[in-house]
């Protein structure tokens, strides 16, 4: 981790370019409804150097860029490209505007070679639609030689046999050929899926990128990464830019500081203390996968379940929710036993899963958003075996208007729904339902700060409203911020309990990992 | 070299899916049942440009009459599709309905009731069969109702001894099922449509039929939302041969005798032909009975125009399987399924 690269030796300081060229935001504002994502942000975004965009998880990073590229329109303020405003309205126009994002997952149509998913939607042709292949070649060819990928991308490999960093290439190229070259790039955390090698190769190309004059924006949690890379850091806290350090005079500790020197996000709504009914009680439960777990929920409080993916966390839930078979151990709901083994008869006791995969696990993507949140609560809903279907559609308006899923209609079909609006419908369903226990799995992953934030304030609305809830999550932060309480699982165990003042991230990981430790360690003994 | 066949398919892959997904149910389901009618139409009218008589009411009465079997398998071929499973056994278990409710009508004395009494139990019977073999000995569904497929059939020729059985027309009640009329419609149509609309609402009205497209749909997540996927398994099975068994009752009523083979072989093909052509999803969770229906008066109206031109009826047998394919692939481009190994 070298901070020299090929060209600070013989390029003049950032300082030195022209600044006019470029993009700004100016003012930028951003509300999803209560919560405020972004609070009057003004940053220069230079031609010809590498802005990197720094802040925890929820600090307002992707939805600045969303906000550049049109996919959000801010609240107030304007985005500016070499000195004149420009209103982007939605993704084209980004793009029409030369501002493109390279996302960690682009779009690579599979079964088409490298040259043809470049160039997608505006192929070489000859009469007849059909495609000129030597124009095609001439054109990958050429391209490939200026952006320096010839070495490491072979234009007729299909796009099913691309790694990672090679997707990532294909999208830089869609980006930087046809008519409207970019000149502004953003990288979302582009590295999260890279090898070291192809690391190397992406940082090469992004000095090139400055080197043609192109503003690159960078977005990404690796400190190391972003002092050899950036020019200059940008650092968000809680939806306000706290600042921006020259990369060259900055320090980690000095980035640190900026990104955490402050209370637990506002994102999270403080509650009063829990009360004592003790909803959940679990003694001894032991499953395949989980073994003689402890557990004690009470009314309106949320226990966050921590731990390393394959720590049972997921396990314990499904056979909470009856969909694992339970071999010893005890669980009572509300002081009554807890049927296992049926999902069924669980949901009626009052025990509700928002399980891990919205997609695989909870979702009919092909039925509508009415459909979606009354399956669970049918029963209530029917005269006879026919569904009251204006009492349906009453219900299923009322959770998504006080969930805020943003669609037209309550008839459409969920898989057109963003992720984080599919999550509310999920939590849409258990609400109608109105449990005693909600356990929530990864309930924000994959969505984006504005769809967190409101997740965030239905948990606490419903530990106010006396629901007891289980939430797992990977994200600690999240964790640290929801829970009254933290149980660490490692290994199919639970290994301590924290409550609010324990919790850090620190003894949460310590609990976590202690017994891979220990075992690691007498394992290197004998 | 098959991709390199096709790269203008990429834009306008991209250029087509996005509208449809703005569309919801109403536009992709109504933009199915277009299609099918605008191919009836055209049947309709290339055969009856052929042939004079085709389109009289006589001949409309005898598509109808012909369908109504085939109908009644594809209505509930539609449930057994929409909740995620295939049955290929409907045609033999259909032919075993048949002779039972012909043997059950003559050894009570020419007693209608009981023969048909005894010819719904037996199908009830075998679907509580198939749907136990596949859920409880956990069974690919196309594999266990392979074997029902030639399981029944032998069952059927081993209570016939492989011989037509019995004689029902004779008997007022058999003679109205097959030949008589209601408000000028024949009565066995009214059967197909007193059972496509009962299934319908059972699908579209009742928590019942919300649950059956959950199963079909995810059934992962129809579980984990607390339904009981195996109880509506089992059930679907169990009305597919309930209503298996009607069919071969009418098979009896219109033959005049119980039929181990003839008349219900190859039936399976046609309804998994109607449903697939009506817009139901192979691998779950989608279709419509108005979709199912349309695609029979389809198949109907082929068969038909195909016979009354005296085409080699092998012909029809090729029709048929082309037809099938066709769904089929028509369905996967617009679920945008990758051409990689075997299809999902």
């Amino acid at each position: 981790m070298s901070r020299a690269r090929p060209s600070t030796s013989d390029s003049p300081p950032p300082a030195g370019r022209p600044s006019t060229a470029g993009a700004r935001v100016e003012g930028i504002t951003k509300r999803f409804g209560a919560v405020q994502a972004l609070n009057d942000v003004t940053l220069d975004l230079p031609g010809g150097s590498v802005t990197a965009l720094m802040g925890e998880n929820g600090a307002g990073k992707s939805t600045l860029l969303k906000i550049l590229t049109g996919d959000h329109r801010p609240t107030r303020g304007r985005v500016l490209l070499d000195g004149r405003p420009v209103d982007l309205r939605s993704p084209a126009d980004a793009r029409a505007a030369g501002i493109r994002i390279i996302p960690q997952e682009p779009e690579i149509v599979p079964h088409v070679p490298v040259a043809e998913n470049v160039y997608t939607g505006s192929l070489p042709r000859r009469a007849g639609r059909r495609l000129d292949r030597a124009e095609l070649r001439r054109r990958i060819t050429a391209d490939l030689d200026r952006l320096g990928f010839a070495d490491v991308l072979e234009p007729d490999l299909l796009g099913s046999q691309l790694t990672a960093a090679q997707r990532q290439l294909v999208e830089i190229m869609r980006a930087l050929t046809g008519g409207n070259a970019a000149r502004v790039i953003a990288f979302d955390e582009p590295t999260s899926s890279l090898s070291e090698h192809e690391v190397d190769a992406l940082f090469a190309l992004i000095d090139r990128l400055r080197d043609q004059g192109v503003a690159v924006v960078y977005v990404s949690h690796r400190m190391q990464e972003i002092l050899r890379l950036a020019d200059r850091i940008a650092v968000l806290r809680d939806g306000a830019l706290v600042g921006v350090r020259d990369a060259r005079t900055t320090t980690e500790d000095d980035l640190v500081r900026l990104m955490v020197g402050r209370d637990l996000s506002t994102m999270f709504v403080r509650r009063p203390v829990v009360g004592d009914r003790v909803v959940l009680d679990v003694r001894g439960l032991t499953t395949d996968r989980v073994r003689g777990i402890d557990l004690r929920i009470h009314a309106g409080e949320v226990v966050g379940l921590a731990g390393l993916i394959g720590a049972g966390r997921s396990e314990l839930a499904l056979a909470l929710a009856g969909d694992l078979p339970v071999r010893s151990g005890s669980v009572t709901l509300d002081g009554r036993p807890l049927p296992s083994g049926n999902p069924g008869a669980v949901i009626r006791a009052g025990l509700g899963l928002a399980p891990e995969e919205r997609k695989a696990q909870a979702l009919f993507l092909h039925r509508t958003i009415r459909d979606n949140t009354s399956i669970a609560v049918l029963e209530r809903l029917r005269r006879f075996r026919f569904v009251k279907r204006g009492a349906e559609r009453d219900l299923a308006q009322e959770y998504i208007d006080r969930l805020r899923v943003r669609t037209p209609s309550i008839e459409h079909e969920v898989r057109t729904l963003s992720g984080g609006n599919q999550q509310k419908v999920v939590l849409a369903r258990w609400l109608a339902r109105k449990p005693k226990l909600l356990i929530l799995d990864e309930p924000t992953r994959g969505i984006d700060v504005g769809a967190k934030a409101e997740i965030y304030r239905i948990i606490a609305d419903l530990a106010e409203q006396g629901v007891a809830l289980l939430v797992i999550s990977s994200e600690l932060p999240e964790l640290l911020g929801l829970a009254d309480r933290i149980v660490v699982m490692q290994n199919g165990r639970t290994t301590g309990e924290l409550n609010r003042t324990e919790a850090t991230e620190e003894a949460v990981l310590a609990l976590a990992m202690a017994d891979d430790i220990s075992t690691s360690a007498s394992g290197a003994a004998s | 070299m098959t991709t390199a066949a096709t790269p203008p398919a990429v834009p306008n892959d991209g250029g087509r899916r996005r509208p449809a997904a703005r569309i919801p149910v109403l536009g992709a389901v109504g933009g199915q049942n277009l299609g099918l009618i605008g191919a009836l139409v055209a049947v309709l009218t290339v055969f009856g440009l052929l042939n004079d008589n085709y389109l009289s009411l006589t001949n409309m009465q005898v598509i109808a009459e012909a369908a109504t079997i085939t109908g009644l398998l594809a209505v509930v071929q539609t449930v057994v599709i929409i909740c995620g499973g295939l049955d290929i056994s409907v045609g033999s278990q259909a032919g075993v309905a048949s002779v039972v409710s012909a043997m059950a009508f003559t050894s009570a004395g020419s007693n209608a009731f009981a023969g048909m009494a005894a010819a719904v139990a037996v199908g009830l019977l075998i679907g509580l069969l198939n749907g136990a073999i596949i859920v409880y000995g956990r069974v690919n569904p196309t594999i266990a109702t392979l074997a029902g497929l030639a399981a029944y059939k032998g069952l059927a020729q081993l209570l016939s001894d492989g011989r037509a059985q019995g004689y029902v027309l004779n008997d007022a009640v058999f003679v109205f099922l097959g030949r008589g009329r209601i408000a000028g419609l024949p009565v066995m149509v009214w059967i197909l449509i007193v059972v496509a609309v009962a299934v319908h609402v059972l699908l579209t009205r009742t928590d019942i039929g919300r649950n059956i497209y959950a199963v079909g749909g995810n059934d992962t997540a129809a579980r984990l939302a607390g339904i009981n996927i195996n109880k509506y398994l089992v059930a679907v099975y169990a009305l597919v041969g309930a209503v298996a068994a009607v069919a071969g009752i009418l098979l009896t009523a219109r033959t005049g005798s119980g039929q181990p083979t003839s008349g219900s072989e190859g039936l399976e093909l046609k309804a998994i032909t109607a449903s697939a052509l009506g817009g139901c999803a192979l691998r779950g969770g989608k279709g419509t009975i108005g979709g199912t229906l349309l695609a029979v008066a389809l198949l109907g109206a082929l068969d038909n125009g195909l016979t009354v031109q005296g085409i080699n009826s092998f012909w029809q047998n090729v029709a048929q399987g082309t037809l099938l394919v066709v769904a089929v692939v028509v369905q996967q481009r617009r679920t945008g399924e990758r051409a990689v190994g075997l299809p999902a």
